[in-house]
């Protein structure tokens, strides 16, 4: 009889993911879903999906999920945390979502050290709407917002979300990773376990900032993408651990 | 419980607090700051959640979320605020979510003054955000009202699983009156087994609480949905106020503490020996068409008073059809008409002018 060797995670349904060949969201779901597995939390989970190619992760978490307005995901999981403590309550995000139209309400949540974890997905460009330049596109980078290269005179610089949130005083943990080779996603893994743990635990706000592909909107082979990330992302969004409170 | 004598405010925060409300998020903005200051105070007391939003907009979408886990749960703001925070209540709407949100209503447009307005009328009964919902709207003209309401708010949001706002003005935010609770002790809450809370019983499917429905047919079924909802509210949930208008000639339309008014003009009519009534829609929406189409076959004029440019006006045309004439008083930028002015529109309604 054949041996089982690998299955996919209860907290992941079955239904097939609407992500373009070669994206990285689908390893980051994984992750997602097989840490709150892991630390038996499917029954209390309650997730918070964003605008942008996450929308639709209410359909892929197998969980209570909540589809939150652009940007709100971080006040929409303070509404929840605050009303059902023993929930545990992790918001589902992209660069567009967080770092741009919702910048407020995830410094703010931050700020108040809010006992939920949030998954900050960046990979420099909005994938939904088809490509525009985000507030981590890279300078030079062509987007269809930004066609001759992001102008660092006229469409600024790259915001770096984990750096920025280690600033503030009340949050608790901070971590940016990558999953674009399989060491980077053991790390990852273990970052969004921690960051789970940690609510767990009561410890307070908790983001893992992590690099993704987006072949479809860079113009560019998933393989090649893999490298771009490498070669360009990593060089201006460091990988890290930016501030762990448990750790000092 | 005896009468206390509380302002306006204060006694909507306490009476929420009475009906179960369990998380209350705002953002300061007069005249209703003493909203979310009381909430501060009490909160903690009675074992619910306070927090003061980094803005309104952060505000209404924890209102959703506390909403969507199944909490009773309020916001308050004024005017320029609840600009913000439509597109919240236009998502919280759609996914049917029940909560209370208060506008004591400042004037405008823009950032206006911090005086008593009816200037949102059209903005809290016709939608207010995007796409095609309504809120119940609950318009107070007392402070004892105001508390009813909210606790009656509370009720109906949970009922119909939609948002109510209660829409008061300065006037009932700032003013003291003697209240006393209907309710003391927060009601067995209906069983809420859509809220998205933890996934605990399996044998019912996972909550998802959303408003996204890319496909056509489907976001179609969804307003259809929310449609026949509001048929429902528009069928069971009319309330309205008739003072003297059973033998009236006149009838004065007026909502919230100018209709307190308006009483005041219609006796010093009457002791002018000019037979006037008033009516008072107390839900602005739904509208009591009805109620204004039957005066409208008995009365020789109505003169509608509002403080704004003449808002509810035109569901008082509406209802009324062209069938007797309709006067406009009204009053912007805070100014408070009086009765002798409402008076006087009556007397030159009267001789035709």
């Amino acid at each position: 009889m054949a041996k089982t060797v690998f299955k996919k995670t209860e907290m992941l349904t079955d239904v097939p993911l609407h992500y373009c060949p070669g994206c990285t969201h689908g390893i980051i779901h994984r992750l997602v879903a097989e840490s709150i597995e892991e630390l038996g939390m499917q029954d209390k989970a309650v997730g918070i999906a964003p605008v942008g190619c996450g929308v639709f992760a209410y359909k892929y978490f197998n969980c209570d999920m909540m589809e939150a307005a652009h940007g709100r995901a971080p006040a929409v999981a303070t509404g929840i945390k605050r009303v059902c403590p023993e929930c545990l309550v992790f918001t589902y995000q992209g660069d567009g979502d967080l770092a741009s139209i919702g910048t407020a309400e995830i410094v703010h949540a931050a700020a108040r050290n809010e006992n939920f974890t949030t998954i900050f997905v960046n990979n420099a460009i909005y994938g939904m709407t088809g490509g525009q330049m985000a507030p981590t596109t890279l300078v030079g980078q062509v987007t269809t917002t930004s066609p001759y290269g992001r102008n660092e005179q006229t469409q600024g610089q790259p915001v770096n979300i984990a750096e920025m949130l280690a600033t503030v005083n009340g949050a608790y943990y901070i971590e940016r990773t990558s999953v674009h080779d399989v060491a980077n996603v053991i790390k990852t893994k273990k970052a969004i376990k921690k960051a789970f743990q940690n609510q767990i635990d009561g410890k307070g706000f908790s983001l893992v900032e992590v690099l993704s592909t987006c072949p479809t909107n860079w113009g560019l082979s998933p393989l090649e993408s893999i490298d771009w990330l490498k070669e360009n992302m990593i060089p201006q969004y460091p990988l890290g651990v930016t501030k762990d409170k448990g750790a000092e | 419980m005896a009468k206390v004598l509380m302002k306006g405010n204060e006694a909507i925060a306490e009476a929420a607090i009475k009906a179960g409300c369990k998380a209350f998020f705002g953002y300061p903005i007069t005249p209703q700051n003493q909203i979310p200051e009381y909430m501060s105070r009490r909160m903690p007391q009675v074992d619910g959640s306070f927090i003061q939003a980094e803005s309104e907009v952060a505000a209404i979408n924890m209102v959703y979320g506390a909403a969507g886990a199944g909490a009773r749960v309020m916001t308050s703001s004024s005017s320029p605020g609840i600009s913000l925070k439509q597109e919240g209540i236009s998502y919280i709407a759609c996914a049917e979510l029940p909560c209370v949100i208060v506008n004591i209503v400042r004037s405008g447009p823009g950032l206006g003054g911090i005086l008593p307005s009816q200037g949102d009328y059209f903005q809290a009964t016709k939608g207010g955000g995007h796409g095609d919902y309504h809120l119940i709207v609950l318009a107070p003209s007392s402070v004892q009202e105001a508390a009813d309401l909210v606790q009656d708010g509370f009720d109906l949001a949970d009922k119909y699983r939609m948002p109510v706002m209660v829409l008061g003005d300065g006037m009932i935010g700032q003013m003291m009156e003697p209240v006393e609770f209907k309710r003391n002790e927060p009601p067995k809450l209906p069983e809420k087994e859509w809220a998205a809370n933890g996934w605990s019983d399996k044998s019912k499917p996972r909550s998802v609480v959303n408003s996204l429905y890319i496909e056509a047919e489907i976001c179609s079924e969804v307003n259809r949905k929310l449609k026949e909802k509001y048929d429902e509210v528009i069928k069971n949930e009319v309330r309205v106020q008739e003072y003297m208008t059973d033998d009236a000639d006149y009838v004065i339309a007026a909502f919230g503490t100018i209709a307190r008014i308006a009483k005041n003009a219609a006796n010093k009519a009457r002791e002018q020996g000019i037979k006037v009534g008033v009516i008072r829609p107390v839900t602005l929406w739904p509208f009591p068409y009805d109620t204004f189409a039957k005066a409208a076959g008995k009365v020789k004029g109505m003169l509608d008073v509002e403080m704004n440019q003449g808002q509810m006006l035109e569901d008082v045309q509406l209802a009324v059809q062209g069938r007797v004439p309709v006067n406009f008083f009204g009053t912007q930028g805070g100014v408070i008409p009086t009765p002798a002015q409402i008076l006087d529109e009556i007397i030159k309604m009267k001789e035709g002018k």
